[in-house]
Protein backbone atom coordinates (compact mmCIF):
# COMPACT_ATOMS: atom_id res chain seq x y z
CA UNK A 1 0.00 0.00 0.00
CA UNK A 2 2.79 2.57 0.65
CA UNK A 3 4.63 1.87 -2.24
CA UNK A 4 1.33 2.44 -4.13
CA UNK A 5 1.49 6.02 -3.17
CA UNK A 6 4.04 7.41 -5.44
CA UNK A 7 3.72 8.79 -9.14
CA UNK A 8 4.91 5.77 -10.90
CA UNK A 9 5.43 5.13 -14.72
CA UNK A 10 4.67 2.06 -17.53
CA UNK A 11 7.87 0.92 -19.59
CA UNK A 12 6.63 3.66 -22.04
CA UNK A 13 6.50 6.42 -19.61
CA UNK A 14 3.09 6.69 -19.24
CA UNK A 15 1.74 7.91 -15.68
CA UNK A 16 -0.20 4.50 -13.99
CA UNK A 17 -3.83 5.81 -12.72
CA UNK A 18 -3.52 3.41 -9.82
CA UNK A 19 -0.70 4.95 -7.89
CA UNK A 20 -1.70 8.38 -9.16
CA UNK A 21 -5.24 8.58 -7.61
CA UNK A 22 -3.89 6.93 -4.56
CA UNK A 23 -1.52 10.01 -3.93
CA UNK A 24 -4.08 13.00 -4.89
CA UNK A 25 -6.32 10.80 -1.93
CA UNK A 26 -3.46 10.91 0.72
CA UNK A 27 -3.47 14.59 -0.18
CA UNK A 28 -7.13 15.16 0.00
CA UNK A 29 -6.94 16.78 3.83
CA UNK A 30 -11.34 17.26 4.26
CA UNK A 31 -12.01 17.66 0.35
CA UNK A 32 -14.81 16.35 -0.95
CA UNK A 33 -14.33 13.80 -3.96
CA UNK A 34 -17.19 13.03 -6.46
CA UNK A 35 -15.57 10.19 -9.06
CA UNK A 36 -17.09 9.15 -12.47
CA UNK A 37 -18.87 5.69 -13.24
CA UNK A 38 -15.94 2.84 -14.27
CA UNK A 39 -12.17 3.17 -13.31
CA UNK A 40 -11.99 6.85 -12.30
CA UNK A 41 -14.86 5.16 -8.97
CA UNK A 42 -12.70 2.41 -8.56
CA UNK A 43 -9.21 4.31 -8.57
CA UNK A 44 -10.61 6.27 -5.30
CA UNK A 45 -12.35 2.94 -3.63
CA UNK A 46 -8.96 1.51 -3.88
CA UNK A 47 -6.87 4.23 -2.20
CA UNK A 48 -9.48 3.96 0.60
CA UNK A 49 -12.72 4.17 1.09
CA UNK A 50 -14.40 7.40 3.10
CA UNK A 51 -17.75 8.94 3.69
CA UNK A 52 -16.79 12.34 1.56
CA UNK A 53 -16.86 9.99 -1.30
CA UNK A 54 -19.52 10.16 -3.63
CA UNK A 55 -19.15 7.58 -6.62
CA UNK A 56 -21.41 7.10 -9.81
CA UNK A 57 -22.39 3.69 -10.69
CA UNK A 58 -24.37 5.55 -13.75
CA UNK A 59 -25.63 8.33 -15.01
CA UNK A 60 -22.38 8.85 -17.57
CA UNK A 61 -21.90 12.45 -18.78
CA UNK A 62 -23.31 14.22 -15.47
CA UNK A 63 -20.33 13.43 -12.67
CA UNK A 64 -19.21 17.09 -13.27
CA UNK A 65 -22.42 18.68 -12.38
CA UNK A 66 -23.35 16.73 -9.77
CA UNK A 67 -19.59 18.27 -8.43
CA UNK A 68 -20.76 21.69 -9.47
CA UNK A 69 -23.68 20.92 -6.95
CA UNK A 70 -22.14 20.01 -4.34
CA UNK A 71 -19.14 23.09 -4.43
CA UNK A 72 -22.88 25.56 -4.97
CA UNK A 73 -23.94 23.92 -1.97
CA UNK A 74 -20.67 23.76 0.59
CA UNK A 75 -18.87 26.99 -0.75
CA UNK A 76 -16.37 26.91 2.60
CA UNK A 77 -15.27 22.89 1.67
CA UNK A 78 -13.12 21.86 -1.91
CA UNK A 79 -14.84 19.61 -3.91
CA UNK A 80 -12.73 17.90 -6.45
CA UNK A 81 -14.24 15.76 -9.36
CA UNK A 82 -12.46 12.67 -10.52
CA UNK A 83 -13.66 11.48 -13.49
CA UNK A 84 -12.74 9.73 -17.22
CA UNK A 85 -12.28 10.72 -20.45
CA UNK A 86 -15.57 9.23 -21.72
CA UNK A 87 -17.30 10.46 -18.42
CA UNK A 88 -15.81 14.04 -19.13
CA UNK A 89 -16.69 14.33 -22.96
CA UNK A 90 -20.24 12.57 -22.74
CA UNK A 91 -20.77 15.76 -20.71
CA UNK A 92 -18.88 18.28 -22.03
CA UNK A 93 -21.36 21.22 -22.58
CA UNK A 94 -21.37 20.87 -18.68
CA UNK A 95 -18.01 23.02 -18.90
CA UNK A 96 -20.11 25.82 -20.35
CA UNK A 97 -22.51 25.85 -17.45
CA UNK A 98 -19.68 25.07 -14.76
CA UNK A 99 -17.27 27.98 -16.23
CA UNK A 100 -20.54 30.80 -15.98
CA UNK A 101 -21.48 29.32 -12.11
CA UNK A 102 -17.65 29.94 -11.71
CA UNK A 103 -17.24 27.77 -8.42
CA UNK A 104 -14.06 28.96 -6.75
CA UNK A 105 -13.81 25.78 -4.70
CA UNK A 106 -14.65 23.14 -7.45
CA UNK A 107 -11.71 21.50 -9.53
CA UNK A 108 -12.14 18.43 -12.28
CA UNK A 109 -9.52 16.23 -12.85
CA UNK A 110 -9.73 14.16 -15.93
CA UNK A 111 -8.10 10.82 -16.13
CA UNK A 112 -7.29 10.44 -19.64
CA UNK A 113 -6.54 6.72 -20.76
CA UNK A 114 -8.34 7.31 -24.80
CA UNK A 115 -9.54 4.22 -23.81
CA UNK A 116 -13.63 3.06 -23.17
CA UNK A 117 -12.27 1.34 -20.37
CA UNK A 118 -15.23 -0.26 -19.09
CA UNK A 119 -16.33 -1.84 -22.28
CA UNK A 120 -13.50 -3.59 -23.88
CA UNK A 121 -10.78 -0.59 -24.25
CA UNK A 122 -12.31 1.07 -27.41
CA UNK A 123 -10.81 4.28 -28.63
CA UNK A 124 -12.02 7.17 -27.54
CA UNK A 125 -12.37 10.65 -28.68
CA UNK A 126 -9.17 12.37 -26.80
CA UNK A 127 -6.91 9.78 -27.92
CA UNK A 128 -7.48 12.09 -31.50
CA UNK A 129 -7.20 15.55 -32.20
CA UNK A 130 -9.62 16.28 -29.59
CA UNK A 131 -8.08 18.38 -26.62
CA UNK A 132 -10.67 18.99 -23.68
CA UNK A 133 -8.29 20.98 -21.67
CA UNK A 134 -8.60 23.47 -25.21
CA UNK A 135 -12.38 22.75 -24.48
CA UNK A 136 -12.51 24.20 -20.77
CA UNK A 137 -10.68 27.36 -21.77
CA UNK A 138 -12.74 28.25 -24.22
CA UNK A 139 -15.89 27.14 -21.79
CA UNK A 140 -14.81 30.03 -19.83
CA UNK A 141 -12.27 27.97 -17.21
CA UNK A 142 -9.04 30.42 -15.91
CA UNK A 143 -6.89 27.45 -15.22
CA UNK A 144 -6.36 24.65 -17.44
CA UNK A 145 -3.65 22.07 -17.80
CA UNK A 146 -3.01 18.75 -19.67
CA UNK A 147 -0.62 16.73 -17.87
CA UNK A 148 1.53 13.58 -19.08
CA UNK A 149 4.82 13.21 -17.73
CA UNK A 150 6.60 12.46 -14.45
CA UNK A 151 7.92 16.25 -14.07
CA UNK A 152 4.17 17.85 -15.16
CA UNK A 153 2.51 15.69 -12.45
CA UNK A 154 4.07 17.61 -9.57
CA UNK A 155 1.60 20.59 -10.03
CA UNK A 156 -1.34 18.33 -9.51
CA UNK A 157 -2.18 18.21 -5.89
CA UNK A 158 -1.66 22.05 -5.91
CA UNK A 159 -4.18 22.64 -8.69
CA UNK A 160 -6.66 20.22 -7.44
CA UNK A 161 -6.71 21.20 -3.84
CA UNK A 162 -5.43 25.11 -3.74
CA UNK A 163 -5.31 26.60 -6.84
CA UNK A 164 -8.60 29.10 -7.12
CA UNK A 165 -11.31 27.23 -9.01
CA UNK A 166 -12.79 26.24 -11.16
CA UNK A 167 -9.68 24.02 -12.14
CA UNK A 168 -9.88 21.62 -14.98
CA UNK A 169 -6.89 19.36 -15.61
CA UNK A 170 -6.44 16.25 -18.03
CA UNK A 171 -3.76 13.63 -16.63
CA UNK A 172 -3.11 11.45 -19.70
CA UNK A 173 -2.14 8.28 -17.96
CA UNK A 174 -1.24 4.62 -19.06
CA UNK A 175 -4.40 2.24 -21.09
CA UNK A 176 -5.33 -0.89 -19.38
CA UNK A 177 -7.36 -2.11 -16.31
CA UNK A 178 -6.14 -1.86 -12.92
CA UNK A 179 -7.99 -4.51 -10.74
CA UNK A 180 -11.48 -3.47 -9.52
CA UNK A 181 -11.89 -2.47 -6.20
CA UNK A 182 -15.92 -1.95 -5.75
CA UNK A 183 -17.48 0.21 -3.64
CA UNK A 184 -20.83 0.03 -2.52
CA UNK A 185 -23.34 0.34 -5.36
CA UNK A 186 -26.42 1.36 -2.85
CA UNK A 187 -26.63 4.71 -4.34
CA UNK A 188 -29.05 5.61 -1.16
CA UNK A 189 -26.69 4.57 1.21
CA UNK A 190 -23.91 6.82 -0.79
CA UNK A 191 -26.22 9.65 -0.76
CA UNK A 192 -27.27 9.50 3.10
CA UNK A 193 -23.81 8.74 4.83
CA UNK A 194 -22.34 11.83 2.26
CA UNK A 195 -24.84 13.65 3.96
CA UNK A 196 -24.17 12.91 7.16
CA UNK A 197 -20.55 13.53 7.00
CA UNK A 198 -20.90 17.16 6.16
CA UNK B 1 -48.47 37.10 -14.09
CA UNK B 2 -49.66 35.94 -10.90
CA UNK B 3 -48.86 32.08 -10.94
CA UNK B 4 -45.34 33.41 -11.41
CA UNK B 5 -45.16 35.14 -8.22
CA UNK B 6 -47.28 31.94 -6.55
CA UNK B 7 -44.40 29.66 -7.17
CA UNK B 8 -41.55 31.79 -6.50
CA UNK B 9 -43.29 31.78 -3.03
CA UNK B 10 -43.28 28.25 -3.29
CA UNK B 11 -40.11 27.97 -4.45
CA UNK B 12 -39.02 29.73 -0.49
CA UNK B 13 -41.22 28.23 1.61
CA UNK B 14 -39.36 24.76 0.35
CA UNK B 15 -36.34 26.53 0.66
CA UNK B 16 -34.85 25.79 -2.44
CA UNK B 17 -31.98 28.10 -3.10
CA UNK B 18 -30.62 26.85 -6.51
CA UNK B 19 -32.69 26.77 -9.82
CA UNK B 20 -31.17 25.13 -12.98
CA UNK B 21 -32.75 25.66 -15.86
CA UNK B 22 -33.04 25.63 -20.06
CA UNK B 23 -35.25 28.24 -19.78
CA UNK B 24 -38.97 28.51 -21.90
CA UNK B 25 -41.57 31.63 -22.47
CA UNK B 26 -43.83 30.39 -19.74
CA UNK B 27 -41.20 30.24 -16.87
CA UNK B 28 -39.57 33.51 -18.09
CA UNK B 29 -41.83 35.30 -14.82
CA UNK B 30 -40.60 32.89 -12.25
CA UNK B 31 -36.57 32.71 -13.22
CA UNK B 32 -36.81 36.78 -13.50
CA UNK B 33 -38.57 36.73 -9.88
CA UNK B 34 -35.09 34.10 -8.91
CA UNK B 35 -32.44 35.75 -10.70
CA UNK B 36 -33.01 38.95 -9.26
CA UNK B 37 -34.20 37.71 -5.45
CA UNK B 38 -30.78 37.53 -3.02
CA UNK B 39 -31.83 33.83 -1.72
CA UNK B 40 -31.47 31.93 -5.44
CA UNK B 41 -28.90 30.82 -7.23
CA UNK B 42 -29.87 30.75 -11.55
CA UNK B 43 -27.39 27.93 -12.93
CA UNK B 44 -28.47 28.38 -16.86
CA UNK B 45 -27.54 24.64 -18.70
CA UNK B 46 -26.52 23.51 -21.70
CA UNK B 47 -28.90 21.01 -21.58
CA UNK B 48 -31.52 19.72 -19.31
CA UNK B 49 -29.90 16.14 -18.16
CA UNK B 50 -27.00 18.61 -16.42
CA UNK B 51 -29.77 19.66 -13.94
CA UNK B 52 -30.46 16.36 -12.62
CA UNK B 53 -26.76 15.75 -12.15
CA UNK B 54 -26.87 19.42 -10.42
CA UNK B 55 -29.48 18.32 -8.36
CA UNK B 56 -27.79 15.37 -6.68
CA UNK B 57 -25.42 17.32 -6.16
CA UNK B 58 -26.65 20.02 -4.45
CA UNK B 59 -28.48 17.19 -2.23
CA UNK B 60 -25.48 15.54 -1.28
CA UNK B 61 -24.11 19.42 -0.15
CA UNK B 62 -27.32 19.62 1.75
CA UNK B 63 -29.27 22.06 -0.24
CA UNK B 64 -32.07 22.12 -2.08
CA UNK B 65 -32.67 22.78 -5.50
CA UNK B 66 -35.48 22.46 -8.47
CA UNK B 67 -35.51 22.12 -12.31
CA UNK B 68 -37.40 24.23 -14.65
CA UNK B 69 -37.44 23.41 -18.06
CA UNK B 70 -39.75 22.77 -21.29
CA UNK B 71 -41.18 19.75 -22.05
CA UNK B 72 -38.69 18.76 -25.09
CA UNK B 73 -35.91 19.03 -22.42
CA UNK B 74 -37.36 15.79 -20.69
CA UNK B 75 -36.06 13.92 -23.65
CA UNK B 76 -32.78 14.49 -22.70
CA UNK B 77 -33.28 13.92 -19.26
CA UNK B 78 -34.05 9.86 -19.25
CA UNK B 79 -30.89 8.25 -18.30
CA UNK B 80 -29.85 11.19 -15.88
CA UNK B 81 -32.97 10.70 -13.93
CA UNK B 82 -31.78 7.01 -13.60
CA UNK B 83 -29.32 8.67 -10.86
CA UNK B 84 -31.79 10.33 -8.46
CA UNK B 85 -33.75 7.40 -8.80
CA UNK B 86 -30.67 4.98 -7.95
CA UNK B 87 -30.21 7.14 -4.70
CA UNK B 88 -33.06 8.38 -3.48
CA UNK B 89 -32.75 12.31 -3.95
CA UNK B 90 -35.51 14.42 -4.04
CA UNK B 91 -36.09 15.96 -7.66
CA UNK B 92 -38.58 18.65 -8.12
CA UNK B 93 -39.48 19.99 -11.56
CA UNK B 94 -41.40 22.44 -13.07
CA UNK B 95 -41.93 21.70 -16.95
CA UNK B 96 -44.22 23.81 -19.41
CA UNK B 97 -45.44 21.69 -22.22
CA UNK B 98 -45.87 22.08 -25.99
CA UNK B 99 -47.07 20.29 -28.59
CA UNK B 100 -50.25 20.29 -26.65
CA UNK B 101 -53.78 21.91 -27.79
CA UNK B 102 -52.90 24.57 -30.31
CA UNK B 103 -49.49 23.69 -30.69
CA UNK B 104 -48.17 25.18 -34.52
CA UNK B 105 -45.38 24.09 -34.91
CA UNK B 106 -45.21 19.98 -35.49
CA UNK B 107 -41.91 19.14 -34.67
CA UNK B 108 -42.95 19.97 -30.60
CA UNK B 109 -45.85 17.17 -31.03
CA UNK B 110 -43.66 13.88 -31.09
CA UNK B 111 -41.55 15.07 -27.59
CA UNK B 112 -44.88 16.77 -26.28
CA UNK B 113 -47.13 13.65 -26.48
CA UNK B 114 -44.24 11.33 -24.71
CA UNK B 115 -43.18 13.46 -22.17
CA UNK B 116 -45.10 12.12 -19.10
CA UNK B 117 -45.22 8.76 -20.48
CA UNK B 118 -40.87 8.55 -20.29
CA UNK B 119 -41.42 10.42 -17.21
CA UNK B 120 -43.29 8.05 -15.47
CA UNK B 121 -41.40 5.28 -17.07
CA UNK B 122 -38.40 6.54 -15.56
CA UNK B 123 -40.37 6.76 -11.89
CA UNK B 124 -40.95 10.10 -11.83
CA UNK B 125 -44.62 11.34 -10.48
CA UNK B 126 -46.27 13.35 -12.81
CA UNK B 127 -49.27 16.21 -12.35
CA UNK B 128 -50.86 18.02 -14.84
CA UNK B 129 -52.40 21.33 -14.51
CA UNK B 130 -54.68 22.86 -17.37
CA UNK B 131 -55.56 26.25 -14.86
CA UNK B 132 -52.95 28.61 -14.03
CA UNK B 133 -54.05 29.12 -10.18
CA UNK B 134 -53.87 25.60 -9.99
CA UNK B 135 -50.10 25.37 -10.70
CA UNK B 136 -48.60 26.78 -7.42
CA UNK B 137 -50.52 24.32 -5.28
CA UNK B 138 -49.84 21.65 -7.73
CA UNK B 139 -46.07 22.04 -7.23
CA UNK B 140 -46.30 22.93 -3.60
CA UNK B 141 -47.20 19.51 -2.91
CA UNK B 142 -45.08 18.24 -5.69
CA UNK B 143 -42.14 19.82 -3.97
CA UNK B 144 -43.43 18.12 -0.48
CA UNK B 145 -43.07 14.99 -1.95
CA UNK B 146 -40.24 15.29 -3.81
CA UNK B 147 -38.11 16.70 -0.52
CA UNK B 148 -39.57 14.96 2.17
CA UNK B 149 -40.07 11.49 0.39
CA UNK B 150 -36.53 11.34 -2.25
CA UNK B 151 -38.42 11.28 -4.79
CA UNK B 152 -38.59 12.76 -8.41
CA UNK B 153 -41.59 15.06 -9.24
CA UNK B 154 -43.43 16.71 -12.13
CA UNK B 155 -45.74 19.27 -12.34
CA UNK B 156 -46.68 19.37 -16.25
CA UNK B 157 -48.12 23.40 -17.36
CA UNK B 158 -50.66 22.48 -19.44
CA UNK B 159 -51.01 24.66 -22.50
CA UNK B 160 -53.94 25.61 -21.65
CA UNK B 161 -53.07 27.15 -18.86
CA UNK B 162 -50.14 28.62 -20.87
CA UNK B 163 -51.47 29.95 -23.66
CA UNK B 164 -50.02 28.62 -26.94
CA UNK B 165 -47.00 29.78 -28.81
CA UNK B 166 -48.12 31.35 -32.23
CA UNK B 167 -45.90 33.36 -34.89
Amino acid sequence: MDQQVKISVDEQGRLRRRPLVADLVSKRDDALLVTGLGGATYDVAAAGDSDKNFYFWGGMGLTAMTGLGVAIAQPDRRVVVITGDGDMMMGIGSLATIASAAPSNLAILVLDNERFGETGEQIGLSAGCTDMALMAKGAGFETTATLSTEEEIGSLPGLLYKTPGPVFVVAKVAPGNDERVLPSTDGAYLTRRFRDAL
Amino acid sequence: MSWSEDVFKVLDNHEVATIATVPDAGLTGVLNLCENSETKKVVTLTTEEEGVGLMQGLWLGKQRGALLMQSSGVGNCINALSVVASTRTPCAMLITMRGQWGEFNPWQVPMGHATQPVMEAMGVYCYSVEQADQIAETFDAACGLAFNGGYATAVLIHQRALGTKVF
